[in-house]
Order: structure tokens, then C-alpha cells, then sequence
């Protein structure tokens, strides 16, 4: 059977003709992770009664010929620290071992609703904080293109699960990059979303004016197919966005005559990969030969987004993480008075990285600190933040890499400064809460999969959509299978 | 350059327990990290405001009447110990 290997717009496709039923693409799907899943460790959780359910159910209302959604009976997989009731959700942390929400993210109400079918929950960088997903308290991800590559991170679970045709689609979140990058090491499509535009409801925060929910899939229809389901003002997130969202799918035109596209200086260059800005450039000379006008740019304060977001960003986490204290979820470690309960079980709970964030941005909040790094690194978003202002007025889209290099090896990344200015390509986008996707484009000299990055201004998804189809559409890079040997 | 005392500081503020070698290492990373953002310091924001949120933020506000809600066995139903229908912590006072 190769049903896994197809879009959600294919295998619906599939199931409207009764050519598949649910139950039998779940089972294969199932099959496949009990196959596969040893080697390439996506999954920290596989819930496969609860998929068989659910497919079964979709069955039956095909055979009473009912309607169904777009996304019902497709496979999927939910990054870890996405709340799904009663089902364990671990953030893959020892913190949260065992902790089973009382309550489902309001993502994963709308994916329900649209009758969708629950593979498992899939494994991260501890709270989201990285960008190898070796960070996870409980194992590594490997990449299904190489097993000595990381799968990127924090949503390295997701990116790995659909790119080895473990899950039709996932859904990941995006701090500073964490579905776009690994998105990009993995050789699939993912998009950060328009702060605001997804529901951060039962998003396990870590930076909460930074973090956004969305989707990692195979090809651009079904990431346009998700947004539709995910999308909405909900008002138990106060900082989602009351909009009129559209339907993503009316952006598939193909055509991009006419659309005047910015290549910013400042994305290429020094410490980007040869091949990652030669696929970049391609790419960008590819819209220009189905009719739109690409041009250099410049967006000056790019360089200062990193410095500026690892302080932002570990300032919100140190603040949100305050709450794994052992007294009403999670580890407890018993200690002879509260305070020395409150040391140890975070001390025991938490990994390296999530404890130098905790530092990072407590000394940036602390007295004494505050006006000259926390405040000081708000102003400078400000600044990053009029740069896009400034370009969107002239570009309606930016294209760039989504990150300076392909998957990195595994094991060799201790250095966390060198893992923080590999997220260069994709921190001023969240800093501005601006829209941005990951599209595959072609491959480096080592055959791992390059991604090439669009940028848009507020609410863009559309044109990011548009411009990314008719890459597509018009070139076979785009498209791109892992070589997965026998049995894969 | 961090020393060890404020990292002990840092680290009490964030209740976290560190052991004399994670001391050490965060002394040297923090250090490293924050060296890197010092060329911020030297960007001219005289005038430019904090951008703490990119959405136009109001506060929302709804009727105060009694909604849906949890239960209490629901709200408890993580708690590491519980008693009487009450999170337990060990004696503060």
C-alpha cells in the first residue's frame, strides 16, 4: 500500500470515491509507526484505539452517505504540548510526565469537529526551547532523510512524523522558527501564521507574544486546507485576532504575474550556505520568469533580531514557566518546607536548556537589568518590526531562507550560542507577528533538502499561499521524498 | 562577564536548585550570551517605544455571571497530593 505517501486533498479524494476507507488508511498509517517509528522516534505517544475510532466513525458516515470535511478520516499528528483531554501531554519534559489535561486545546476542538483522526502526540525540544528536538527529556528525532541529521526542532517530531509518511499532516508551534526550520531540514511545507490568527488555547506556553500554532504538511493545498480549519477569533485566547479570515484555498491561482517580491540583502550572504542561497536565488528567479518582479532590498535591523529575541523570548518563558511549581499538575519532588519543594522539583524537572532560559530571562526581568536589556530589546522589535512595516509598503512578499544551513548532524550541537544564531532566518517574523512559511526547494550537495522562506505582512497568508503554489506548480523541486531505502 | 554570586542570585529568584558545576556553566554561557547582545545597547532608540505585543491589544472584558466550569474532582484530578478537596503543599506557617 503506498495511501500514506498522498495529501490530504488526494486520500479525500480517495475516500469520497470508497477507492480507501478511513479505517483501512488509518490502520496503514499505524502500521507504518509500528514499522518505522523505532528508528526515527517521532512519536512520544500513539493513541491507536482512539484513531481506529475515530476513522470508524468517519467510515460510517461515508457509507450513510453523508458529507464530509476535507479533513476527516486523514491521519495526523499533534506536536506534544498541544492539550488534548485526557490523553498525556508532556511538553517532553520530565516535568510533565504523566500529566493528562482536563481540557483539549481549542485547535484540537476544531480539528474534532471537522471529524479528524488522531495518530498520537509527537515529540519536541523540552517546552519548545531548541531547535534539534535533542532536547526532548525523553529521546531524539532523527531526520528521515539522513539518520545522522537532526529533523531540525522544536517541532522536529511533527516535521519527521509527516515527512517519513508517519502522518498525513501535523501541527506544530512557532516561537522563533520551531515549525518552519524543521519544516525545512525535513523537506516538507510549514507555516507560522499571522500572530493572533490561530487560538493559542491549550498552547503550553512558552513565549506568549511570540508563540503561534500551524501546520506542517506535504504540498501547499493542504497546508491552505488546515488553515482553514484552525484559523478564527476564539475568545478564550485575548490576544486572538477578531478578522475575516478567508478561504486560503481561493489563493491557489498559479499566478503570480505582476507581484512585486523583495529579496532582502540581509538574509543572504555571510553565514548562509552556498547551496541554501543558490536554491533561495532559483527560486527567486523562477517568479521572475512566471511574471513577477523580484528585487533586492534591505532590511536593516535584522541582525539585532537574534540578540533581541533570546532576550524577549526567555523573559516570557521564565514568567510562563512559573507555574511547574509541584502544587497543582506535574512533578512533585518532596522537600522539608515549600520553598525547597518549589527548588527541587524544578530542578529535577526541567533540562539544561529550559534552565538557562529560566536564568537568560530572569536576570533580563531582574532589577537593576531591566531597562537595559528587557526594555532595551522591546524597543529594538519596534524598530525590527518598521523595517517589514517599511517593505511591505513596497513588496508583497519577501522571499529568503529559512535557515542559514540544511539539517545539522546530530550530537554536535552543545554550543547553545551557535544554536541560537542558527534561528536568524526565521526570529524577526515572530518579533513582528508578521505571517511566513517554509516551501521545499531542491536539495544541497549532501542531498538534504534546502527550504526557502516567504514572508508577508499582516493577515498575507493568502499571497505567501499564492506565490508558494505556483513554485509548485511550475517546478518539480518542490515536491521532494526522502530516499528511504527498503521497507520505508 | 556574569560571576557565580550573581548566578546564585539569579538562580534563587528562579527557583531553581543549581549544583557548584551547573553554577559554573551558566556563569561562562550567560556570560557568552549576554556579550552578544551588548552591541543592542549601541542602537539609537531615543523616541522609539517598547513593542511589547504586535496586535493592538484591548482588554476584554464580559458580564460577570456564572459560566461553565470544572468540577472540583476535575480540577484536583492532576494534583500530586490533594486533601479534603484542596491541593496539599507542606506547612508554610
Amino acid at each position: 500500500m503506498t495511501a500514506s505517501r498522498l495529501t490530504i486533498h488526494e486520500l479525500h479524494d480517495l475516500l469520497i470515491k470508497k477507492e480507501i476507507s478511513a479505517t483501512e488508511l488509518t490502520k496503514e498509517h499505524l502500521e507504518r509507526i509500528q514499522a518505522l517509528d523505532g528508528e526515527i522516534k517521532s512519536y512520544i505517544t500513539v493513541t491507536d484505539e482512539l484513531a481506529m475510532q475515530q476513522a470508524k466513525s468517519v467510515d460510517v458516515k461515508l457509507a450513510a452517505g453523508e458529507n464530509i470535511g476535507l479533513l476527516a478520516g486523514i491521519p495526523m499528528a499533534l506536536k506534544d504540548n498541544l492539550c488534548t483531554e485526557g490523553i498525556e501531554t508532556t511538553c517532553a519534559s520530565n516535568m510533565l510526565r504523566g500529566f493528562k489535561p482536563q481540557y483539549s486545546a481549542t485547535v484540537v476542538n476544531k480539528l474534532q469537529a471537522e471529524d479528524f483522526v488522531m495518530l498520537g502526540k509527537v515529540n519536541m525540544d523540552e517546552f519548545a526551547m531548541g531547535s534539534t528536538t535533542e532536547n526532548s527529556a525523553f529521546f531524539a528525532t532523527k531526520n528521515p532523510w539522513n539518520a545522522d541529521c537532526v529533523p531540525g526542532g522544536s517541532s522536529g517530531g511533527s516535521a519527521a512524523s509527516v515527512a517519513a509518511d508517519l502522518a498525513v499532516y501535523a501541527l506544530g508551534s512557532d516561537t522563533g522558527g520551531s515549525i518552519r526550520q524543521p519544516a525545512s531540514f525535513c523537506g516538507i511545507v510549514g507555516m507560522k501564521p499571522t500572530y493572533g490568527a490561530v487560538s493559542r488555547f491549550g498552547l503550553i506556553a512558552f513565549a506568549s507574544s511570540l508563540d503561534q500554532i500551524g501546520p506542517l504538511a506535504k504540498d501547499v493545498t493542504d497546508a491552505a486546507l488546515i488553515m482553514n480549519v484552525i484559523t478564527g477569533y476564539d475568545k478564550k485566547d485575548s490576544t486572538s485576532a477578531d478578522y475575516a479570515y478567508p478561504d486560503y484555498t481561493t489563493a491557489l491561482t498559479g499566478d503570480v504575474k505582476g507581484l512585486r517580491i523583495g529579496l532582502p540583502k540581509e538574509y543572504l550572504g555571510e553565514g548562509i550556505d552556498p547551496d541554501v542561497e543558490a536554491q533561495v536565488r532559483a527560486a527567486a528567479a523562477k517568479l521572475e520568469e512566471l511574471g513577477a518582479h523580484v528585487e533586492e532590498c534591505s532590511l536593516p535591523y535584522t541582525r539585532h533580531a537574534m540578540p533581541a529575541y533570546y532576550l524577549i523570548a526567555p523573559a516570557e518563558a521564565s514568567s510562563n514557566l512559573g507555574r511547574y511549581d509541584g502544587v497543582r499538575y506535574g512533578l512533585r519532588v518532596q522537600s522539608k518546607d515549600v520553598v525547597g519543594m518549589f527548588c527541587q522539583t524544578r530542578k529535577q524537572g526541567f533540562g539544561p536548556e529550559v534552565k538557562r532560559r529560566i536564568m537568560l530571562g530572569t536576570y533580563a526581568l531582574s532589577s537593576g537589568y531591566y531597562d537595559a536589556y528587557y526594555l532595551k530589546a522591546l524597543k529594538v522589535r519596534n524598530l525590527i518590526k518598521q523595517d517589514y512595516d517599511r517593505a511591505f509598503d513596497q513588496y508583497d512578499c519577501l522571499i529568503a531562507p529559512t535557515a542559514p544551513t540544511t539539517a545539522l548532524h546530530k550530537g554536535q550541537n552543545q554550543d547553545p550560542l551557535a544554536l541560537y544564531k542558527g534561528d536568524i532566518c526565521t526570529i524577526p517574523s515572530n518579533l513582528a507577528g508578521i505571517p511566513a512559511m517554509s516551501l521545499p526547494y531542491g536539495l544541497d550537495r549532501n542531498g538534504m533538502p534546502v527550504g526557502v522562506q516567504l514572508l508577508g505582512k499582516a493577515f498575507a497568508e493568502p499571497t505567501l499561499l499564492q506565490v508558494a503554489y505556483a513554485l509548485e506548480q511550475n517546478t518539480s523541486l518542490t515536491r521532494l521524498k526522502p530516499n528511504q531505502g527498503k521497507g520505508l | 562577564m556574569i560571576s557565580k554570586d550573581v548566578v546564585e542570585k539569579v538562580a534563587k529568584l528562579s527557583r531553581l536548585d543549581l549544583d557548584e558545576a551547573e553554577i559554573t556553566l551558566y556563569a561562562e554561557q550567560l556570560s557568552q550570551i549576554l556579550d552578544t547582545m551588548a552591541g543592542l545597547q549601541q542602537i539609537d532608540t531615543e523616541g522609539v517605544a517598547p513593542l511589547a505585543h504586535v496586535l493592538p491589544i484591548e482588554n476584554v472584558l464580559r458580564e460577570d455571571e456564572v459560566g461553565e466550569c470544572f468540577t472540583q474532582e476535575k480540577v484536583l484530578a492532576n494534583a500530586p497530593e490533594q486533601s479534603e478537596g484542596m491541593f496539599q503543599v507542606p506547612k508554610i506557617v
